[in-house]
């Protein structure tokens, strides 16, 4: 803390203080950094209880027969696991990192809705804390899977109510937050900074809030059928009531596919950011990259229901759905050659962020195909609710979504709090993850293929081989995770002790930024409480061509 | 200050702008349960049968072809009841009218309010599935454990596409007593 004292001689209009004293400082904040680093140490936090679940669900599934849990409780858990890894700790990481980063990226003074801001985090934590008390509920916690499909879900005991107002109260935080960050965007750029300027990571999230402010009204309101169906006599899903359940799918994937592609954007953006510097090259095809997003983005509103091949479309549906959602993989091959053609003869390093960002690059890919796959309708038939589609949407999210995430962490936490991580056990912690996430979830692809179906807390026994080394995956990548939350907690109280530059990378300056210098490393390290009272110079980086 | 004004006002016209898409969103989250109706019963891509009843209209019937019928029956959740079709399979030929009867039995000693919802497979059958009679047209009444024998009288029409030799007709009965009662 005894830089911002130190940085305390800055001149500025107003709000010329430091934060408030003690544990009332993170309640009351509106200063953008503060409430980043609440939402990351939050979602952190909320990492390892969805951790945990997945734990015991591997527990569980280590071998045929019921070990641990019943099945009602082993439900729950797959249901659990999803929703606070979705909503507790991939978005509120990525929130996080655009309230510390995007001023700091496009040198605002903080985020255009201050106390908004604040809001939109207790909220999230006011969500998260009701959907974890359904666990302590008659009936249990929800069961009937994240996609909470009815008639399975208007099963569920006292919970129900609960579960769908957390997810009200979750949904109106990301809403907020949202509207923060276009509005910081588009209204508090420094001049200078065009919008077809701005670092990659800024584009990215600007795209992300659109999508969020598009879907999650949707969302909230499927979820309200759900409720005044099961409590107010209405029929939106009830057949009896000339209501369809399958429409509910319709509605819940209209949301539910853009939703996917709001925990990977920013993954995109992360990547974008982190593979030029390392590289020593500017980031390959700059408009290119905000143009395949854009694409990525418009197309996940069209796709929906390569969700839902196996419910009985006509034939005329199948096939749209399986074109178009082949054709996405035009955009993202556009970004992951752009990411390739960076690291093309670039003066590269591997410090612990660059080997994330690698390892992200080759396991998205592969996570992509199988996508791929299972675009093709008439196979999906063969894969669908299998344990194929659990190694697609983890090989996605977690080397994709967490891998990045980590990396983000890495790469900006000498800048956060002006200390160097120990690069030595951040690089053990890479490879310790790496390896082991592939031995979880790779062998799940051939259970998938093998016919295994997903939320299931027993099987069949040729299953079990796959299932065990899985497992063991998986417990090797938990326990690897607490390398991570050691040098999280060790960099803040001052890691190697070595004092790191502004610049912190080597050509993080020039690089870090993608058309501009990279504004956030013309700052100190770690940066005073307030910054860019007054708007930092843009400087345009002329590439040879 | 002049500066700091406008930029509040800026934020303040994105703020509006931003919240009433979504409360548009939420409204067109909404209006998808009527679009998708109105979807559905153009294209005919659900299953879902027309819940009219119309006269019979004399086809010209086609000797050559012979369609199979196959009737599902099935309870939802609790539906408190026994009910399957008496014939579990028939052929007929396109324009031909048939009868079929379901046995349907309420298990319980209270009066049963039940609604047998019908679906079809494949679904594109639905729309040559011409009705005359039948007991899904209306919810049911039964008294407590009555047992009734329910018509379904129908044609499939003649123009059905070629491919189409089995059509599957399935019902499902919900229990509505609780709703029933409440109105």
């Amino acid at each position: 803390m005894s830089a911002i004292v130190a940085e305390h001689d800055e001149h500025h209009d107003h709000d010329d203080h430091g934060p408030a004293k003690g544990i009332l400082r993170w309640i009351i904040t509106t200063n953008h950094k503060d409430i980043g680093t609440l939402y990351l140490i939050f979602a952190l936090a909320m990492f390892f209880v969805g951790g945990v679940m997945a734990l015991i669900i591997r527990a569980e599934l280590f071998q045929p027969g019921l070990s641990f849990v019943e099945p009602q409780f082993f439900n729950s858990m797959t249901t659990m696991h999803a929703l606070v890894m979705i909503f507790g700790g991939v978005m509120p990481a990525f929130v996080g990192l655009a309230n510390w980063m995007i001023p700091l990226m496009i040198g605002a003074p903080d985020m255009a809705l201050p106390r908004m801001n604040n809001m939109s985090f207790w909220m999230l934590v006011a969500g998260v804390v009701l959907l974890s008390s359904t666990l302590f509920m008659e009936g249990g916690a929800p069961a009937a899977g994240w996609t909470m499909y009815p008639p399975l879900v208007l099963q569920t005991g006292k919970a129900l109510p609960f579960a769908i107002f957390s997810v009200h109260l979750l949904g109106i935080s990301s809403i907020m937050g949202a509207i923060n960050i276009i509005a910081t965007i588009f209204n508090m750029r420094a001049p200078g900074m065009t919008l077809m300027r701005m670092p990659m990571f800024v584009w990215t999230w600007v795209i992300t809030a659109f999508l969020l402010i598009a879907v999650m009204p949707v969302f909230a309101g499927a979820v309200t059928m759900l409720l005044t169906d099961k409590f107010f006599e209405t029929s939106f899903f009830d057949a009896a009531g000339g209501g369809d359940p399958v429409l509910y799918q319709h509605i819940f994937w209209f949301f539910g596919h853009p939703e996917v592609y709001i925990l990977i954007l920013p993954t995109f953006g992360i990547a974008s950011t982190i593979i030029p510097v390392f590289s020593r090259k500017p980031l390959f095809g700059y408009s290119s990259m905000v143009y395949a997003t854009a694409a990525i983005a418009f197309l996940s509103f069209i796709v929906w229901a390569h969700h839902m091949f196996t419910v009985g479309m006509p034939l005329a549906g199948e096939l749209y759905f399986m074109y178009s959602t082949m054709i996405i993989a035009v955009p993202t091959a556009v970004k992951v050659f752009n990411w390739t053609a960076t690291m093309w003869k670039g003066a590269m390093t591997f410090e612990t962020p660059m080997l994330f960002s690698i390892s992200f690059v080759v396991l998205f890919t592969m996570g992509g195909f199988t996508g791929l796959m299972m675009a093709i309708a008439p196979s999906d038939l063969q894969y669908h609710d299998t344990y194929f589609i659990v190694a697609h949407f983890h090989y996605v999210l977690v080397p994709s979504a967490v891998f990045m995430i980590m990396a983000a962490a890495y790469y900006w936490l000498p800048k956060w709090t002006g200390n160097m991580y120990n690069e030595k056990i951040g690089q053990l912690h890479f490879w310790l993850s790496a390896v082991s996430v592939n031995i979880l979830f790779f062998p799940q692809h051939f259970l998938g293929l093998a016919g295994m179906p997903r939320r299931i807390p027993d099987y069949a026994v040729q299953f079990t081989d796959w299932n065990m080394i899985s497992s063991i995956g998986g417990f090797i990548f938990g326990f690897s995770q607490l390398l991570f939350l050691y040098i999280v907690v060790d960099t803040i109280r001052g890691g190697t002790g070595e004092k790191v530059t502004n610049e912190v990378w080597e050509g993080a300056l020039q690089y870090g930024g993608g058309m501009t210098q990279g504004l956030e490393w013309t700052l100190p390290s770690p940066p005073p409480y307030h910054t860019f009272g007054e708007a930092p110079e843009v400087v345009v980086i002329e590439y040879e061509h | 200050m002049d500066d700091v004004l406008s930029l509040k006002q800026k934020n303040a016209k994105i703020v509006k702008v931003l919240v009433l898409v979504v409360i548009g969103m939420f409204g067109f989250g909404y209006a998808l349960v009527p679009l998708y109706d109105v979807l559905c019963d153009l294209t005919g891509i659900n299953g879902k049968a027309k819940s009219l009843a119309t006269e019979e209209i004399p086809y010209k019937v086609d000797m050559a072809r012979d369609i199979n019928i196959e009737l599902v029956t099935s309870l939802n959740e609790s539906t408190p009841m026994r009910f399957h079709a008496e014939t579990k399979q028939l052929k007929v030929h396109p324009g031909e009218y048939h009868t079929v009867y379901f046995y349907g039995q309420n298990q319980t000693d209270k009066i049963l309010e039940a609604r047998a919802i019908p679906s079809f497979t494949p679904s594109i059958a639905a729309e040559y599935f011409h009705k005359v009679v039948c007991f899904c047209l209306n919810q049911q009444t039964f008294k407590p454990n009555e047992s009734k024998r329910m018509a379904m009288r129908f044609a499939v029409k003649p123009d059905l596409p070629k491919e189409l030799k089995t059509i599957t007709l399935s019902y499902t009965f919900f229990d509505n007593t609780k709703s029933a009662i409440q109105n």
